[in-house]
């Protein structure tokens, strides 16, 4: 093979997970006021040795103690000087803990106030939520709307912490009638797996131990359970997508496209296809710092490198070909909204889906979610803290997959271009049909991409040769274009006008032609959508551009 | 293909290049803020990986306090030489010539104008939009909420109550002249983490926080190397004795702790052995409760 001294190719193995090595969970944690949240966690730091010594003899010396221990553990987790004072908390924390098998990081959200825009901010990252309720008090409307969120924003594991057990004398009827209130409400949670724990943070009992005081539970203790817990939301198993977020070009030998695996694998070798560009290659290296790799997978951050020199950016998303994403225009999607300002349907937004930012706009609320009762109503706006179901216009066709296929792809958020905040989180529900006989309803300018010519033709461009089989040509012919394709018979070598107009297509050219049809000499206004408007009727009065009906009234019979 | 998992340090290490790049990608003039402590060592680590084979798409700011250890400066030079990176250094030249120092003005003040106000005047002065640090989300309270990609206003300045929500791994960059954001790609590490992940990648880290003899004087419960502008109060003696930094701060301010771990590997099982949060010999976040929250306000890391 080649001369040239290769870089040395790295075993897959100094990335992936070796026996005694650590992997990651990450979950979210809520619960209403006084539940019990704060100390609940505060004990998995204390027990897991999470929390620094110093730390902790702060909070043993702190004048606020509204425990009834020596130490009240829920203080270790109170961020904020003015939250401090005013005892709550009020924004998404990060804690971290570990133990000899897993580093956990959780996404603390706090039960009452915003609680939908923290609640689906700490709930996106999180592979499992535990949902703290007061074995007194039972399942409140906040605990539906906690397990709601959480299962909206995909998250499968779901695990209800009974707390407060001690006061409830350890009883099995009260944990099963909560469990059975609670089971109740799981159809409408889309079938998350639901976990049912009891446990007395304060005590103990359950956290990190199995409790002696409670024999007639018979599951794991909660650390027990989430340091066990299968992550089956793992990206790498579903299709490849790899979002493309820079360019490293340090010579002129070498063109790299760095990103993270979004999900799914890539390996040297394989034909992929940018989208939404519909340019074609085989990767040709995957690079890393510490060396080459033959394969790669989510979340592993490389950069690739491809056979042919094709005009890639930043945006652009690399799939295998035989697997491609959804790619269009429209999209239905569910909204949460995070900003004080409310969503206004028609204005112009930025679509922020990996590393692609694209203009886009609301075209309509269709509905909006109590998250109380967990039914659907029609809406025609959208408030802070507020989820519903929106359809989407975007100015570009963007590379995407359903929330529910993939967390990743399936995700954006919404930018205000003018204030740059960021207002609202969405989750992709399914692509809507171009609407090819409507006009739509906003004039863009861009031009038409390959991939977009294959959505509306249903097929990409390709020659195909009947070399040894001519008598097959017209036979064939019929039958793709029955099946609606754009299909036509070349016997001799034509000129590529002449080819295209046998193919039945309306050729643009700013080219002057013989014969052409002169749209130039027109009286045509300025503005551009004005202008394009007018073409299109003096291509309807030269009956050159029929509407469908007229067409089917044509042919019929 | 079959399911796959990282390890925790690689799929870490795979969080914050991703970050780095999208710095790269979304801001016009981006800055790394390099302390030549293990967490912005690790950033840099980081950095070299996220643009490989490329270079480095943005130069390494150091604010210089001169009250730094001269063995920390020496090792700055050197690293920096050594991978081809381009280092700014930026001093608070005007408070120093007004008299600006620590035994003063006290530590808080101190800190206050030759590290936050040379930091904000130093991005000011350079027009950076993005300046990444190191900092981590396990190393005080207050930075349990902060976001990787954190909003500063005109002056600098945070504002906790109103920050951009933050999802999956989408970072929200875009400002207006004037304004800054600043990015922690570290925000989800812990500091065993970053002394695993040194010890994995084995990263060149300054001398002064591995253990050996030092001449200190004992102040409290901190023990402060003696160098050439540590001033002793009355009574002190100097001593010999094995120690070693846990944070780099400047030499009058941050206190060695007594250890033998002189190799990363003696550092960790050391961390297992006793847990006392990296910044508590720093004395900057004693002065006040929740103090290191203030200084964030004011725009200090
Ligand atoms: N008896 C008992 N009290 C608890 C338990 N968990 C929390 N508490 C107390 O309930 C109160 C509220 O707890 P906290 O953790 O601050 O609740 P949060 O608002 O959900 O964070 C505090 O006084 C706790 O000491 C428990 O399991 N048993």
């Amino acid at each position: 093979m080649a001369a040239i001294a290769q870089p040395q190719t790295l075993s897959l193995s100094h990335f992936e997970l070796q026996p005694g090595e650590k992997s990651i969970l990450r979950f979210s944690t809520a619960g209403s006021v006084d539940d019990g949240k704060s100390t609940l966690i505060g004990r998995l730091l204390f027990d897991s040795r999470g929390a620094f010594d110093d730390q902790i003899e702060a909070v043993r010396k702190s004048p606020i103690n509204r425990s009834s221990g020596a130490i009240d553990f829920s203080l270790l987790t109170d961020g904020l000087r003015a939250e401090r004072e005013q005892g709550i908390t009020i924004d998404v924390a990060y804690r971290y803990f570990s133990t000899s098998r897993r580093k956990f990081i959780i996404a603390d959200t706090p039960g009452h106030e915003q609680y939908t825009r923290n609640m689906a901010t700490g709930a996106s990252t999180a592979d499992a939520a535990v949902i703290l309720v007061d074995a007194r008090k039972g399942v409140l409307p906040q605990s539906r709307r906690h397990a709601s969120i959480s299962a909206l924003l995909g998250i499968r594991h779901l695990i209800i912490a009974v707390n407060k057990m001690d006061l409830a004398g350890y009883s099995r009827s009260v944990f099963d009638a909560i469990r059975r209130d609670f089971e109740a409400l799981s159809p409408a949670l889309r079938h998350p797996w639901l976990t049912f724990i009891p446990v007395s943070a304060l005590e103990g009992d359950n956290v990190v131990e199995r409790s002696p005081r409670m024999a007639w539970y018979q599951g794991p203790a909660l650390l027990e359970f989430l340091e066990n817990l299968d992550v089956d939301s793992s990206q790498s198993d579903l299709p490849a997508r790899f979002p493309v977020q820079y360019v490293i070009r340090p010579h002129l030998d070498f063109r790299g496209f760095a990103g993270q695996l979004a999900s799914g694998w890539l390996a040297t070798g394989d034909r992929v296809v940018a989208l939404p560009s519909g340019h074609t290659s085989r990767i040709k290296e995957i690079v890393t710092f510490d060396g080459h790799v033959d394969r790669a997978f989510a979340p592993m951050s490389v950069t690739v490198t491809l056979e042919d020199e094709i005009d890639i950016s930043r945006g652009d998303v690399l799939t295998h070909v035989n697997a491609v994403p959804e790619l269009g225009r429209r999209v239905e999607a569910t909204l949460v909204w995070m900003s004080a300002a409310d969503l206004e349907t028609g204005k112009t937004y930025l679509l922020r889906h990996g590393p692609n930012e694209v203009p886009a706009r609301v075209t309509e609320v269709i509905n909006r979610l109590d998250v109380d009762t967990l039914t659907r109503r029609p809406a025609g706006a959208l408030r802070l803290n507020d989820i519903g179901l929106a359809s989407l216009e975007f100015a570009r066709p963007v590379a995407f997959d359903c929330y529910h296929d993939n967390r990743r792809t399936g995700a954006f958020v919404l930018v205000d271009p003018l204030t740059n905040l960021t207002l609202a989180a969405g989750m992709i529900e399914r692509r809507l049909e171009a609407q090819r006989r409507r006009p739509t309803a906003s004039f863009i300018a861009d031009r038409v991409t390959p991939p977009e010519r294959t959505e509306h033709f249903g097929h990409t461009a390709a020659v195909v040769t009947l070399a040894s089989r001519p008598n097959l040509l017209e036979p064939l012919e019929r039958m793709l274009f029955e099946l609606g394709a754009h299909v036509v018979v070349m016997r001799q070598p034509v000129s590529p006008l002449n080819a295209l107009l046998e193919a039945g297509l309306l050729v643009l050219t700013p080219l002057r032609v013989p014969g052409a049809l002169s749209a130039g000499s027109l009286q045509l206004p300025d503005d551009s959508e004005a202008a394009c408007k007018e073409i299109l009727e003096y291509l309807r009065g030269e009956g050159i551009l029929r509407t469908r009906s007229e067409y089917d009234a044509g042919e019929g019979i | 293909m079959a399911m796959a998992q990282l390890s925790h340090l690689r799929a870490l290490e795979a969080e914050s290049i991703h970050i780095l790049r999208e710095v790269a990608a979304q801001f016009a003039k981006p800055v790394l803020l390099y302390s030549i402590g293990k967490d912005s060592s690790v950033l840099l680590h980081l950095s070299r990986k996220a643009f490989h084979p490329g270079r480095l798409p943005f130069p390494l700011l150091h604010i210089d306090t001169t009250y730094e250890y001269p063995e920390l400066i020496e090792f700055r030079d050197r690293f920096v030489a050594e991978i081809g990176a381009r280092l700014l250094v930026y001093t608070n030249t005007a408070a120093i010539e007004q008299g600006a120092n620590p035994y003063d003005l006290g530590t808080a003040k101190c800190c206050g104008l030759l590290r936050t106000r040379a930091l904000v005047e130093g991005l000011k002065h350079y027009g950076f939009d993005a300046a990444l640090g190191g900092a981590r989300r396990d190393e005080e309270r207050s930075r349990a909420k902060e976001r990787v990609f954190s909003f500063r206003d005109r002056q600098g300045q945070w504002d906790p109550k109103n920050q951009r929500p933050e999802l999956w791994n989408l970072f929200n960059g875009r400002v207006d002249p004037g304004e800054s954001i600043r990015v922690f790609p570290l925000s989800n590490w812990t500091e065993f983490d970053v002394w695993q992940y040194i010890n994995l990648e084995n990263i060149a880290l300054a001398p002064l926080y591995f253990a050996r003899p030092r001449t200190v004087v004992v102040r409290g419960e901190t023990l402060i190397p003696v160098e050439q502008n540590v001033k002793l109060l009355p009574g002190e003696q100097p001593q010999q004795i094995m120690c070693r930094m846990r944070s780099l701060g400047c030499t009058p301010c941050s206190g060695a702790i007594r250890s033998d771990a002189d190799t990363v590997p003696k550092i960790i099982a050391e961390l297992f052995s006793f847990r006392r949060s990296e910044r508590e010999n720093r004395i900057i976040d004693h002065d006040q409760d929740g103090s290191m929250e203030l200084k964030k306000r004011e725009g200090y890391f």
